[in-house]
């Protein structure tokens, strides 16, 4: 009784944070993009800034009409965005924001993360299928393609990190680093595991999934209202978990200089690199398919494998 | 052709992109067969902006011309309009002062200038990248601004008269153009490049996509910028100087492989020129009248007469025809970009979607002038 409790608390507590991490890096999106763009972004809605701004926009997207496109496949159609949002939740239950802060740690942990995320994909090529539209088929075809391409350097780059550190737990792999992190002897990985978090995330230089001015609004194109909402949640949400285990893996994760509580340090490097991802996608051109599909096979797999041999060769000979 | 696995099969699919599409510039409508990614086959359909101006100017005592020419090539109203004044005053043998002339130049290149902004945010906006759009609009709106303070209204302007212009630009203006030009040559243009042009994606995306040769631009009728990035120095302000190219000093920028970059490029050239133009005007801007003595009305003789120039897209011609009377018997125009939406086919037949967009940005169709 006591341990279904704990379950049903611990899913209420991931849920509030990535709820209002969801509302934080939207606000944060639209004001940096706002700076970027020579304009100010929210305004207006409750606060510094408006602050409140994605709050209003939840509401609304609450209240509007329930659209569904004549000639979908029903129920794929209506269990995509839960498809879709499932995953990009329940990764952060693997995540250490700290020191003993951590929902669940496993031994497993980054293959838990490894394949929780790829069930994503899923969610997408059912939105993409069941909405019965030219579009959105497009858009899910290239999904399929682009987030199963990056899949495997995204693993593969974390390998080495796993290599030095000798462990596939989390809160192990970040109790590593307390003397040096392993953002120097691993670059190559970090690159590597950064730009197939951007690619895994749908955003610019690689949102060819929902591309704009070619597929309208990609696989979401026939969804409207909170059904829509999902998947900018669970994009959102995938953004932030790729970043903090970026953090974990290569930042040293909770650890800092300063005598700050290491959940803060946390905190503050992987909102580092959202704004970097932020700050790449209102910056650059969208790349097209093929060039996607070269990049991820031809260099960051290559490139991710000579990080393995590299640090494989490293611990047999040195140590 | 479809790829087919054995034991496979696979379906071509047909897409109607537009007419009500994020990136077909207006409505547009393309009708494309895909092969999963790859484009097999581009038909553009055409018409859903026809508004028949041509059969109404008809009907027009000839000055009423204007406004509709106006609203043929939206985005650079006064390249039409000086071209169809242009066929009037021959025609009608009306006596055009020189300050209009210098002036006609002076809006002409400044309406290039603001037209190619607005294709450089477009072009981005094809391209996936949101952010130059913003940067694009922004010049341009003050370029709009400048435009209303002379001319009184931002688009459409109406300001061309049979044989001058409708009022005289102040000196406060031609000072506030200085520093529009000063700042779009030494802030804006950079960063133009260094934001889109010069990016490395930017570069990958449109190099070697959309070639068009030169035998292929001349034989599908392509001026402008189109043609001139095959590496052909085909400029009307050139080769047929009108009202008084032939004494100002630009250079015509031109490409060499007729790709999409190629055609980026000049058109930030183009840019450029234009800037040193106008700087030019503004310095042996002669005084005088801009609008001769007041006529209610033109008459044509019994004949013809075909005005081209140089607009922002490419060749705008006006075809006009008169037979005594105070309107035209028949007046054609023709549209750059007309003739540039007949090379989709071409140009789109195997490539990947994503190009085929690049490919119809990088025309910069204004669907005003191709239906009329």
């Amino acid at each position: 009784m006591n341990d279904v409790l704990a379950a049903v608390l611990e899913a209420i507590a991931v849920l509030c944070y990535v709820a209002l991490n969801a509302f934080v890096l939207i606000w944060l999106e639209r004001k940096i993009a706002g700076h970027i763009q020579r304009r100010v972004g929210p305004l207006r809605v409750g606060g510094p800034g408006g602050a409140l701004q994605s709050l209003a926009d939840g509401i609304k997207l609450f209240s509007k009409e329930d659209f569904r496109p004549g000639g979908r496949d029903s129920l794929v159609w209506w269990l995509a965005p839960l498809v879709s949002m499932t995953p990009a939740v329940m990764v952060f239950i693997a995540i250490p924001f700290g020191q003993h802060l951590i929902v669940h740690d496993m031994n497993i942990g980054l293959i838990f993360i490894a394949s929780i995320s790829s069930f994503g994909l899923l969610g997408v090529f059912m939105a993409g299928w069941g909405s019965n539209n030219k579009y959105s088929l497009l858009g899910a075809m290239r999904a399929g393609a682009q987030l199963f391409s990056y899949e495997i350097p995204a693993i593969l780059s974390t390998i080495g990190v796993v290599l030095a550190a000798g462990s596939l737990s989390l809160e192990t792999i970040v109790a590593k680093q307390s003397a040096h992190w392993f953002l120097f002897p691993q670059i190559l990985g970090f690159i590597v595991f950064y730009i197939a978090v951007l690619a895994e995330t749908n955003r610019t230089p690689f949102d060819l999934a929902e591309a704009e001015s070619e597929l309208v609004a990609g696989y979401f194109t026939e969804y409207s209202g909170i059904r829509w909402a999902m998947f900018p949640f669970a994009e959102y949400g995938s953004l932030f978990t790729g970043c903090a285990l970026a953090t974990t893996l290569f930042l040293g994760g909770w650890h800092g200089p300063l005598f700050l509580p290491g959940w803060i340090w946390f905190l503050i490097k992987t909102y580092i690199l959202v704004f970097i991802a932020m700050w790449i996608r209102w910056t650059l051109p969208r790349v097209r398919i093929d060039q996607l599909m070269d990049l991820g096979w031809k260099f960051l797999i290559p490139l991710s494998l000579v990080n393995i041999l590299g640090t494989g060769a490293y611990i047999a000979l040195v140590r | 052709m479809a790829t087919t696995t054995p034991g496979l099969q696979s379906q071509l699919m047909t897409l109607n992109l537009g007419p009500q599409h994020p990136s077909t510039h207006g409505v547009l409508r393309v009708v494309v067969t895909l092969d999963g990614e790859e484009v097999v086959e581009a038909q553009p359909d055409i018409g859903y902006l026809h508004r028949n101006f041509e059969k109404i100017v008809e009907a027009w005592a000839l000055p009423g011309v204007i406004p509709f020419s106006d609203r043929n090539d939206y985005l650079a109203a006064i390249a039409n309009e000086v071209c169809v004044c242009d066929a009037i005053e021959t025609l009608g043998q009306v006596e055009l002062p020189d300050r209009a002339r210098w002036l006609r130049v002076l809006f002409a290149e400044l309406q290039r200038i603001i037209s190619h902004e607005l294709w450089y945010g477009a072009f981005g906006m094809d391209l996936g990248a949101f952010t130059p759009f913003l940067y694009g609009f922004r010049d341009r709106e003050s370029g709009y601004l400048l435009m209303e303070k002379a001319t009184g209204a931002r688009m459409l302007y109406g300001f061309n008269r049979v044989g001058g212009l409708r009022n005289d630009v102040t000196d406060a203006w031609l000072k506030e153009l200085e520093a529009y030009l000063d700042f779009l040559d030494k802030e804006a243009w950079p960063e133009y490049m260094k934001l889109l042009i010069d990016n490395e994606i930017f570069v990958l995306r449109t190099k070697g996509t959309g070639v068009l040769t030169q035998e292929q631009a001349i034989a599908w009728g392509a001026s402008g910028p189109v043609l001139r990035s095959t590496g052909l120095s085909w400029d009307l302000r050139k080769k047929r100087p009108y009202l008084v190219y032939d004494q100002l000093d630009f250079a015509v920028p031109t490409g060499t492989h007729g790709d999409n970059y190629d055609r980026a490029m000049v058109r930030m050239l183009e840019i450029k020129e234009s800037i040193k133009i106008i700087r030019q005007v503004m310095k042996r801007l002669p005084d005088g009248p801009v609008l001769g003595k007041a006529r209610a009305s033109v008459r044509l003789p019994t004949a013809d007469y075909y005005a081209r120039q140089e607009s922002p897209r490419g060749e705008v011609g006006v075809y006009l025809v008169g037979n005594g009377r105070p309107n035209a018997y028949r007046l054609k125009w023709r549209a750059p970009t007309f003739s540039h939406l007949q090379l989709v086919p071409l140009l789109c037949r195997g490539v990947k979607v994503a190009d085929m967009i690049a490919n119809l940005g990088s025309l910069d169709v204004v669907m005003g002038e191709v239906d009329r």
